[in-house]
This record gives C-alpha cells, sequence and structure tokens, in this order.
C-alpha cells in the first residue's frame, strides 16, 4: 500500500476526501490482515455450503459484495433514527429486502444461475458478515465509510470463498468452473449442456489428460473446507506473525 | 416416548454443529473459554426452544392453505421466522446486559448474530420439511440447543487445554479451531448411519 507523494497532500488538504488513504485501508484491509472470514470469524457456515463448486461461489460472492455494500449504506443513513430496542429487525429488514432485490434480478437476467443457486441466495440474509458489519461498523460510521466497508469486507468474504471452492472443485469432482454460462471463458471441452474449464471426466479437452485422476470424496464434504480454510489461516498468520491471537 | 426420540436425535445423531455444520461462526467465535461458551450456549437452548415452537405455530395457522388466511403464503415465511428470531434474541440481549454486563462484554458482537446464526433459522426450516408436529418441535427445540451447547462446551474445553500444548504458533488460536472442528465433524458423521446421499461414494 505504497502512497503517492500526490495522495498525502491531498489528505492534508481534506482529511475526508472519497479515496484517501482510510478509505483505502477500508478496501484493502479486510481482504487479507482484517479479512472477515479468517480473522473476525463471520459468514463461516456458507463458506462452507456453498464452496463445493467454483462458480456458484462466484455469484455468491458478487451478490454478497452488492447486499453488504448497500445494506451498510443503508443502515449507516438511518443509524440516528434507529432506536436500539429494535435494532436487528430493522437491519434484518434492510437486508431481506437486498437480497430479495438480488433473488429477482437473477430470476429475470439469467434464470439459469437462478435454477442452481435459488437456496443459496436466500441464505445470503442469514450470512453473519452482513449483519456482522452492519452492528460492528455501519451503526457507528458515517454513509460513505460504511459503503466502502461493506464493499471491502464483500470482496475479503469472496476471495476465501473462491480458494475455498477451486481446491474443493479441482480435488472432490475433478472439474473447475462447471456451469459457468460464460461462454467466453471457456479452455476446457464443452459438452452442449454444461460449460467448464477443466473436467477430468471428460473424453476431449485439457482436462482428459487427467483422466487418471479418482476423485477425493472428503473434499465434498464440510469439513474439507474447514481444513482448507485451518490451512489458509495458518498459511496468512505465518506470514504475518502480528494476526495470530494467543488464547 | 416420541418427545425423547427427536430430542435424542437431534442432540447427538442430527448435532447441528457437528453433522450440519450449522452456526459455526459463533461456534468458533466464542469457544476460547468455558465460561462465555457456556453463556453462549444457554442461551441459544433459549432462543431455539422459544422460536421453534412459536414459529410452529406461525407455520401451522397463518401461512398454510389451512390457516386463517386461507391462501398459500409460504413465501413469507423466512421473513416472519427471521422476525420472530430476531425479537428472541433483542430480548435475550437485553436481559444478559442486565444481569450479567461482563458476559454481555466477553460475547461482544456475537451476542446480536445469534440472530443470524444459521443453526436456530436453519432449526425452524428442518422443523417445517420434517412436518414435526407441536411437541415434536419443542423436543427439536430443546434437542438442537442442547446439542449445540454440548459441542460449543467441548470445543472450548479442548481449546483450553489447547493453550499448554505445543501448537505451531500460526496455527494456535483460530486456525488450530478450525482443523479440530473438521475432525469432530467427520467423528460425529459416523452417528449419522448409513445414508448413501451423505456419502456419496463413487463417481
Amino acid at each position: 500500500m505504497a502512497e503517492s507523494a500526490t495522495s498525502n497532500i491531498v489528505e492534508v488538504k481534506e482529511p475526508s476526501f472519497p479515496f484517501g488513504k482510510k478509505e483505502k485501508q477500508l478496501i484493502t484491509d479486510p481482504l487479507m490482515d482484517n479479512n472477515p472470514v479468517t480473522i473476525q470469524v463471520l459468514g463461516i457456515c456458507s463458506a462452507l455450503a456453498v464452496t463445493t463448486q467454483v462458480f456458484p461461489s462466484f455469484v455468491i460472492s458478487i451478490a454478497v459484495v452488492f447486499v453488504c455494500a448497500f445494506s451498510s449504506l443503508a443502515t449507516s443513513l438511518l443509524r440516528n433514527n434507529i432506536p436500539t430496542q429494535v435494532r436487528m429487525i430493522v437491519q434484518l429488514v434492510i437486508i431481506a429486502t437486498l437480497v430479495t432485490v438480488v433473488e429477482l434480478v437473477l430470476k429475470a437476467f439469467s434464470f439459469e444461475v437462478y435454477k442452481q443457486l435459488s437456496v443459496f441466495i436466500g441464505l445470503i440474509i442469514t450470512n453473519c458478515i452482513v449483519m456482522g458489519r452492519l452492528e460492528a461498523f455501519a451503526m457507528a460510521n458515517r454513509p460513505w465509510k460504511s459503503f466502502l466497508d461493506g464493499i471491502g469486507n464483500g470482496l475479503g468474504y469472496g476471495l476465501i470463498l473462491l480458494i475455498v471452492a477451486f481446491f474443493r472443485e479441482l480435488f472432490g469432482k475433478g472439474t473447475l468452473f462447471v456451469g459457468s454460462p460464460a461462454e467466453v471463458f471457456i479452455i476446457g471441452a464443452n459438452n452442449a449442456t454444461t460449460t467448464y474449464w477443466i473436467n477430468t471426466a471428460a473424453e476431449s479437452g485439457f482436462g482428459s489428460y487427467f483422466s487418471w485422476y479418482a476423485n477425493n470424496n472428503l473434499m465434498v464434504l464440510p469439513a474439507a473446507a474447514m481444513f482448507i480454510i485451518g490451512i489458509f489461516i495458518w498459511w496468512q498468520r505465518s506470514r504475518n506473525p502480528k494476526l495470530v491471537d494467543i488464547s | 416416548m416420541e418427545f425423547f426420540n427427536v430430542f435424542i436425535k437431534s442432540a447427538f445423531i442430527e448435532n447441528m454443529v457437528l453433522a450440519y455444520f450449522l452456526g459455526m461462526c459463533s461456534f468458533l467465535a466464542v469457544s476460547k473459554t468455558v465460561k462465555t461458551a457456556f453463556g453462549l450456549g444457554l442461551a441459544v437452548i433459549f432462543v431455539l426452544a422459544v422460536t421453534m415452537p412459536i414459529n410452529w405455530v406461525i407455520n401451522e395457522y397463518l401461512l398454510g392453505e389451512t390457516g386463517i388466511f386461507g391462501t398459500d403464503l409460504t413465501f413469507l415465511r423466512f421473513i416472519l421466522f427471521i422476525a420472530v428470531i430476531a425479537s428472541m434474541v433483542q430480548l435475550v440481549e437485553m436481559v444478559i446486559e442486565k444481569v450479567s454486563p461482563s458476559l454481555y462484554n466477553s460475547l461482544g458482537i456475537f451476542l446480536p448474530l445469534i440472530t443470524v446464526n444459521c443453526a436456530i433459522l436453519g432449526g425452524s426450516l428442518f422443523m417445517v420439511s420434517r412436518e414435526y408436529n407441536l411437541s415434536e418441535s419443542v423436543a427439536f427445540g430443546l434437542g438442537g440447543g442442547f446439542g449445540w451447547f454440548l459441542a460449543i462446551i467441548a470445543l472450548a474445553a479442548i481449546r483450553e487445554k489447547l493453550r499448554y500444548s505445543n501448537v505451531p504458533p500460526a496455527l494456535r488460536g483460530l486456525g488450530m479451531a478450525f482443523i479440530l472442528t473438521g475432525l469432530m465433524g467427520m467423528a460425529f458423521m459416523s452417528l449419522m448411519g448409513i445414508d448413501p446421499t451423505v456419502y456419496s461414494v463413487g463417481n
């Protein structure tokens, strides 16, 4: 995060400039050093449930970024008018509304994806990241900052989701990116109904060179996601020992 | 007899955390010491046991085609269930804040997050999909909560012991908790019996 000389000058003049140093940190910190999944311990259930394949995880990540950003914005705008006794219900109504918007947009513009994901989209309501950030950040900060915090945390969550899903799909099912409707990205073979990058069960294409690989069924179980996140935490904290919590 | 069966089944065989991996966030974050884990466990038992029958009544008498409104309102299920849960959790939060401020502070953000604890909403949805009656749903709420309580106490106790053992420094704390939960979950899977849909062996 090297800061250029110009942005320092801007910072002195206007401390709350829309893209000052603090605002940048709001987006970059949750990616690694304050990651919602591995440091704040939020949103683990869905990280176990969706990550058997890469493509659904990718869509869910985008949806969570959207919901997180706009619910933070809305809560932050309303924060001085929400009585503390009913704040959870208010937050949940905001989240549920946004999730419904995501669901309807997907239904209208990409029905194939919607059919694959219908249950998991609904479950974004109970994703702790969204409500956790509302409680921890948006209830106490200005709208623009809360918005950026929402984007940052959504992205940090998506990063973990994609890493876990990559290993689980590749080693558990011998495929990669099954079901992605984006033909542009296809490297591997394509058998009319489903598209994928790699598929060890295919008869042609890149994946067919790996047809000797026997799928590891352990990777499909939720326990495997726990192990992968555990190993990721190990790597992350040996890289940056300051993150270790001794307890 | 049915009451007892459902209780045992939901507490041990189909344990919310270790068999279905629901309610993971607070399970991992609050299991540092047995004392706080105990407090959160009790709160979860209470919320599950209270919301389950309320949601059963809502589902039976408000949402179904045989209910008061006479039309199919099941699309409102998510919102209504979550609203009931949120108000219960808000109540628990106020009580804990009054009764035990130290527990309130050590639980921190994870107390309001019981609302979005998947185990609780998941419990209500399981109750609907398995078509439990009222007494069974009370048993399911109590049993599910008790199973969650036992699991978090077990993990907290292991983590307290682990503090004195020689874990690689970077894996200490949360990293080890993840791996431990994975191992405990694999052990619990043997209790689920031989169900081909769970294991899906073969290609």
